[in-house]
């Protein structure tokens, strides 16, 4: 965590042909969700969905309101137990599909071998899916520590080495200097974290008293202090001014390529979606209706129907020609 | 941060009015019963009625003016912005800091104090219904400040923890079986000497384990919920030392607890005793000083314990879950285990205030663990503000003091009648603090948070936003 902060990259994008030869979803999966349904009731709020994200990708996931994807998240990162459904998210190359029936046949939530290991996000208790496969999440509506600092924030963040390294609090306790070095590259973690989010010179201020769009970004540094292979984001830039949202792509550009981490993304703004995301997946009704890259959803009769609300022709062609159809 | 003031809008007199005749009405319907008729006997054995009527217009007048005067205070501050931070937090952190070590020093020499100033007779009742009282107290407050300040879990039942210290000591000091083991292990002086010593550990942990027993179910709840389980544990646990009769004598409770040595050395008259062994005049004030310094270490270990705990990871673990607990769990932080600690935790100090209480009483009746010594300690927590060790000094010596030096008030006997007992007035004075510190300072005395770590400079979080938790 010493690696200084990487230099800052020209806000204006590359344009997507260049960007990325093709959605990696295929050929290096990190998550695959297959027949994922969550019932409220009589609500079908995520209808059989089955869907791969891709390592080193940002997925974007998109949908009118309603559409259940922060339902899904809630899912992946285990706050929901799904009616039905598997999602299997691997680290390092083990194969997902040799391995995943022979997983489900035991009654365990993991599975290692000398490629890396599979988890099954679904078995899994909601900090367990932080903890050990590694799968951090931000709010749609923001959930900080508002009473504690922002460098507490990201302190809290790093609770499980930590704890190992303080003997479980008896080491601690007494003080040993074995812990206080692990705490010592805890700030350090997180003061790399705060650069990178330009929240540096905040770092003693009370979360609660950071702007709206500060508060966005250190939910998402203390993700990333958790130091994640999937970090899921809900609606990330929403209330963020154009220039935030600017530098949003490029922190978002740089946790994929700085730090291997793939990325799930909810967003409701378009010119985030096509501009950044290297695979888009579409949801309506809880039931997905497009997945492909940013160029083939974008020209998808469906998801413009669904979308934009197809009843209403004149709102269609003028909502196209600002996507830029 | 700063604003520009609003213009005031004018205090409604007209609606001050209306609210305080509307106060005084209720108080009139309230009280026309309770105070405006007493019931008396006349020669002949028959029962009348008295009517109070200038009691009843005083009692109802008080309550006018204090309802309007609590508006117009209101009206008056309610235009005001509310500075946050600004120069008064340093400042708070600065007091926290020298006011608890002024305090601490002051607590060493206090004994000594007493005694210079009241001679060894006088000083007893100071060092002992004051020091060792609000002492008590204070540890308490403290164990109880890491479950209900840091954590933010509401436990109404605390008071069950410090009723299994001192019944674990009280049992196993008094046990015959364990004395007879002991005398032939180690002969037979060696256990009423060192029960304590050895049983205070025990004590905590046994209440320890009591408090991760009751955790286990119960951390499930949140809020209200929390609260009522918690309140009806600290019941069960006094109903059962009630009628468990063989096991911890009822009612009766348990007498002739041994008494703390000195480590090893009696307080008595003997020719072994503290007295002798150190070639001073026997008189008990020894072992009431002795005491003091004992549940003054006792508090200082939870103090530093609790101050220590708030900065390694379990402790942040404890804010955070008060703060939100579901960002919690999306950090990976296990808080079913997290908030069990904090239970545990809280119960230990406890239990060792309960085992002390139970070698300083001599003995101990079920009587002594009722719930409103749970409100009690609650009550300090809350009035010092949460998750402050200096507030629960304050509160404790507020509370506590206060009901002690009512007793003091003797002298009021002449305005009053003789059947006026100042200590009756307890829940009186009690009610009114808590009402006072709501309207004043809703969040506590001291009403900022220090941060646990920092990178440039310590700065105050103000109470505005720091969460009460939520169960
Ligand atoms: N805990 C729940 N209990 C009952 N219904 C729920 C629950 N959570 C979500 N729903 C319902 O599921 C549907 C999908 O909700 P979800 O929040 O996933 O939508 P969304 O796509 O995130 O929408 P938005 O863009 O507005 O955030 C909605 O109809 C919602 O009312
Ligand atoms: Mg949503």
């Amino acid at each position: 965590m010493d690696d200084p902060p990487a230099p800052a990259r020209s806000p204006r994008a590359p344009a997507p042909a260049e960007r990325r030869i093709l959605m990696r979803a295929l050929s290096d999966p990190i998550l695959k969700v297959q027949n994922l349904t969550m019932r409220f009731g009589g609500l079908v709020a995520v209808n059989d969905l089955t869907f791969t994200a891709g390592r080193g990708d940002i997925t974007a996931l998109i949908g009118p309101n309603g559409a259940g994807k922060t339902t899904v998240f809630n899912c992946i990162t285990g706050f929901y137990k799904p009616t039905t459904g598997r999602m299997a998210l691997r680290h390092g190359t083990i194969d997902i599909d040799a391995h995943v029936e022979r997983l489900t046949d035991t009654p365990n939530d993991h599975l290692t071998s000398a490629d890396g290991s599979l988890y099954l996000l679904e078995r899994m208790p909601d900090f367990h899916v932080s903890a050990r496969a590694k799968v951090a999440r931000t709010f749609q509506n923001i959930r900080l520590f508002s009473g504690m600092t922002v460098l507490e924030n990201l302190m809290v963040a790093q609770h499980n080495p930590l704890m190992v390294a303080s003997n479980w609090t008896i080491g601690g306790l007494l003080g040993f200097a074995g812990f206080r070095k692990r705490e010592k590259a805890a700030i350090e973690s997180a003061k790399y974290w705060l650069e990178k989010t330009k929240l540096i010179d905040r770092a003693d201020d009370p979360a609660g008293d950071l702007p709206y769009g500060d508060q966005r970004r250190l939910e998402i540094a203390r993700a990333m202090c958790t130091e994640p292979v999937l970090l899921c984001l809900d609606e990330p830039a929403a209330g963020l001014n154009p220039r935030e949202s600017l530098e949003l792509n490029a922190l978002l550009r740089s946790i994929r390529d700085d730090h291997g981490t793939s990325l799930l993304l909810i967003e409701h703004d378009m010119s985030v979606v096509m501009e950044i995301s290297d695979h888009v997946v579409v949801l309506d009704y809880g039931t997905k209706i497009s997945d492909g890259t940013p160029d083939q959803v974008k020209s998808d009769p469906k998801v413009i129907a669904a979308y934009l609300g197809a009843e209403d022709e004149a709102e269609v062609e003028k909502i196209e020609a600002e996507v830029g159809l | 941060m700063m604003m520009e003031a609003p213009a005031r809008e004018p205090v409604n007199f007209a609606g001050l009015l209306k609210d305080a005749v509307l106060a005084a009405a209720i108080a009139f319907g309230l009280f026309s019963l309770l105070l405006g008729l007493k019931t008396d006997q006349t020669l002949n054995n028959q029962m009348v009625l008295v009517p109070r009527p200038g009691l009843l217009a005083t009692v109802v007048g008080l309550v006018f003016v204090g309802r309007f005067l609590i508006g117009y205070w209101q009206a008056i501050n309610a235009g005001k912005i509310k500075k946050r931070k600004a120069a008064a937090t340093p400042l708070a952190l600065k007091i926290e800091k020298y006011g608890t070590a002024a305090f601490v020093g002051f607590l060493f020499v206090y004994p000594m104090m007493v005694l210079g100033t009241a001679g060894p007779s006088g000083a007893i009742k100071w060092i002992d219904n004051f020091g060792i009282q609000i002492l008590i107290y204070i540890m308490l407050g403290w164990g109880l400040n890491i479950v209900v300040g840091l954590a933010g879990l509401l436990d109404l039942g605390y008071v069950a923890f410090y009723a299994v210290g001192a019944y674990s000591y009280a049992l196993l000091a008094t046990s015959e079986p364990v004395k007879e083991f002991m005398a032939g292990l180690v002969g037979p002086t060696f256990w009423p000497l060192w029960a304590f010593w050895i049983c205070l550990p025990v004590a905590g942990i046994l209440a320890a384990f009591w408090g991760v027993l009751l955790g286990f179910p119960v951390l499930r709840l949140r809020g209200d919920y929390l609260a009522i389980v918690t309140l009806a544990f600290g019941e069960i646990i006094r109903l059962v030392l009630i009628n468990w009769v063989e096991f911890s004598g009822g009612y009766a409770g348990i007498s002739s607890i041994p008494r703390p040595s000195f480590f090893g050395v009696p307080f008595n008259a003997t020719e072994s005793g503290f007295a002798a062994t150190f070639g001073l005049e026997f008189t008990p004030i020894y072992r009431t000083i002795f005491l003091f310094y004992v549940i003054l270490v006792l508090a200082l270990i939870t103090a530093v314990v609790s101050t220590r705990l708030r900065r390694l990871p379990v402790g942040r673990a404890w804010e955070a879950l008060r703060e939100d607990e579901i960002a919690c769990r999306s950090l990976g932080i296990n808080t079913v285990n997290t908030k069990l600690t904090a239970f545990a935790i809280g119960a230990m100090f406890g239990g060792f205030a309960g085992a002390f209480f139970a070698a300083r009483q001599g003995f101990i009746s079920p009587e002594s663990f009722v719930f409103l010594e749970s409100a009690q300690i609650l009550a300090i927590v809350v009035l010092g503000g949460m998750g402050s060790l200096l507030g629960v000094v304050i509160a404790s010596i507020m509370l506590v003091g206060g009901v002690e030096l009512l007793r003091e008030l003797d002298f009021l006997k002449a305005y009053f009648g003789d059947n006026f007992d100042p200590a009756q007035y307890r829940m009186l004075i009690f009610g009114a603090c808590m009402v006072l510190m709501m309207l004043w300072k809703p969040r506590g005395l001291i009403s900022v948070r220090e941060p646990s770590v920092f990178l440039k400079e310590k700065k105050a979080v103000s109470s505005d936003l720091v969460k009460e938790g939520h169960g």
